[in-house]
């Protein structure tokens, strides 16, 4: 396979498929951790590790893998690296492990883990799965990122954790209520780019794995 | 073809049109407006009562939805109708529901998300979900609680810019406990006479157009009247929420027993917002059910949680709410009460 191919495999995680705003998986932690940039950014660290190394993993295995125990063997795969990165975390990051730390050992079951390793890691080889695994991990934290900071700006009035001046928080923001309102404000944006700039149907993607 | 044809042989004069067939002169811009008027005695009270910054409140809050509207429908290619009354009155109702002492970008901000997100993004006049003013003002509660629970005492003058805050009776009976802050009540009033006299005539804390229930019940009488509104979601409204505010009774605050059957109904229907909700949003043709006996299942929901809300949640307040909550459930009410066709047997499991 050709770099190009790689490189259009990884945007694909980014733009075309992206978890949050095209494919709408694991909307769960989209809304309960993004109060802030910096919690987006550590999440979508801790999720793009995991999911490159299961893609990783279950390509490696995929053939050993009887599929009728498939399901139960992609879980015990992602929970064998949601532990690392959940121990990593609770060792070098005290503070934000104490407030979202619930959520990253719910990284197990995030749909979208299960959805890639079932729907391109099984079936592709090496590392087309990791490369896959890795951007869709990339556009996980980009789309975590851009609710945090909308939602940190309007809730919270700073960026990045610095104040704005003047600032008149809504606090509805940072409520999950606020979560959804801004998940639907950027999909409804991502989907009117997408139909605007690039002559996409604005409708969420029918096919799978590589185009 | 030949049916057309047929036609032609009956009598020349026969037309033959999809319907309807029976024309009005109601139109939608009419009745906007009609309800508009209509709101017209509670926002002068309004500006009595809480002098010029409630004059403020409204018109920045009118011109902000009307900006807002027309922006959108701009923005999204639709004609832009800001001519039809529907924005000038979510706006109005948004002002109406806030306290006086507020700062001006407050209704900006919820005429913006009740005008674009509430109404334009779901499809424009006719489809919104939810009654916009509600949205707006429900955002704007959560947003800076504390700005939106500062009410004002009225000063019933023109000229006074002064503003003495102070507590709502609804929030002086959620603070104190119902036994205690009755008597705070009466204190404050001199008479439970006198309280109920100055709670019809606007004279206490409050919302700008809630206070004056004698204002808000002539705008309600002239809708009545005019046919623009039904007495079934406001009647149900009210008659659940007096009957079950009755029934719940006084919770005792040192031992917590309940006594049932003591509660005050006069108090409950004209303290808070209940008048304003029941005649002027509950009744917003778009967000409640078509069918009468649904509208009635509806009055009676909005009052249960009206209630449920008041006696037993955070908030002193439940009409908004409570009328959002019944909002969702109006398509399963329509379809619920449903007529049954004529000789139609429900298929036995």
């Amino acid at each position: 396979m050709e770099i190009k191919q790689y490189w259009r495999l990884f945007k694909n995680g980014i733009f075309g498929e992206n978890p949050v705003f095209r494919l709408a998986l694991s909307l769960c932690p989209a809304v309960a951790v993004t109060t802030s940039v910096r919690n987006g950014f550590l999440m979508g660290i801790a999720v793009t590790f995991v999911m490159t190394m299961v893609n990783i993993t279950v390509s490696i295995f995929r053939n050993l893998i009887n599929p009728k125990v498939r399901i139960p063997a992609y879980i015990l795969i992602i929970a064998t690296y949601t532990s690392v990165i959940d121990m990593t975390m609770a060792a070098y990051s005290r503070a934000a492990y104490k407030e979202m730390g619930l959520y990253i050992q719910l990284i197990v079951v995030f749909a979208i883990i299960i959805s890639r390793a079932e729907l391109f890691a099984s079936r592709n080889k090496l590392l087309p799965s990791a490369v896959d695994g890795f951007g869709m991990g990339v556009g996980f934290m980009v789309a975590l990122m851009l609710i945090g900071a909308v939602r940190e700006l309007l809730g919270k009035g700073s960026l990045l954790g610095i104040p704005l001046v003047g600032a008149r928080p809504m606090l509805i923001m940072v409520l999950p209520t606020g979560g959804f309102f801004v998940i639907g404000l950027l999909m409804g944006t991502f989907n009117w780019i997408e139909k605007r700039f690039f002559g996409g149907t604005g409708a969420a993607p029918g096919g799978h794995g590589m185009h | 073809m030949e049916a057309i044809k047929k036609e032609e042989t009956l009598s020349p004069k026969l037309i033959v049109s999809v319907g309807p067939h029976v024309k009005d002169e109601e139109t939608i811009q009419r009745i906007m407006w009609s309800v508009s008027l209509a709101l017209l005695p509670s926002s002068v009270m309004a500006a009595y009562y809480f002098g010029p910054r409630a004059l403020a409140v409204m018109i920045v809050s009118i011109l902000s939805a009307l900006g807002a509207e027309a922006v959108t429908q701009k923005v999204m290619g639709k004609p832009i109708a800001i001519s039809d009354g529907s924005a000038f009155l979510t706006g109005l109702l948004l002002s109406l529901n806030l306290p006086s002492g507020i700062p001006l970008y407050l209704p900006i901000i919820g005429n913006v998300v009740a005008i674009v997100i509430t109404k334009q993004l779901f499809g424009g006049l006719g489809f919104n979900v939810f009654n916009p003013a509600l949205i707006g003002r429900a955002l704007l509660l959560t947003s800076w609680p504390r700005l939106m629970t500062t009410w004002y005492k009225p000063v019933a003058s023109l000229t006074s810019l002064d503003a003495i805050t102070t507590a709502t009776p609804l929030g002086v009976i959620k603070e104190a406990g119902a036994v205690k802050g009755m008597e705070e009540l009466l204190k404050q009033f001199g008479s439970i006479s006198n309280m109920y006299t100055e709670m019809l005539i606007g004279n206490r804390a409050g919302s700008l157009g809630e206070t004056s229930i004698i204002a808000l019940l002539i705008g309600a009488a002239f809708l009545l009247y005019k046919r623009y509104i039904t007495w079934h979601i406001p009647f149900s409204f009210l008659a659940t929420v007096a009957v079950l505010s009755w029934v719940v009774g006084v919770k005792d605050p040192v031992t917590g027993n309940i006594s049932f059957f003591t509660g005050d109904p006069l108090l409950s229907l004209l303290s808070g917002g209940l008048i304003l909700g029941a005649f002027f949003m509950a009744t917003d043709y778009v967000t409640v059910p078509v069918l009468r006996r649904a509208q009635i299942a509806f009055g009676i929901g909005c009052g249960l949680l009206t209630i449920l809300i008041r006696r037993f949640g955070g908030y002193p307040e439940g009409v908004c709410y409570a009328i959002l909550l019944m909002n969702c459930f109006t398509p399963l009410l329509d379809r619920w009460f449903k007529r049954r066709k004529f000789g139609f047997v429900k298929e036995r499991k």
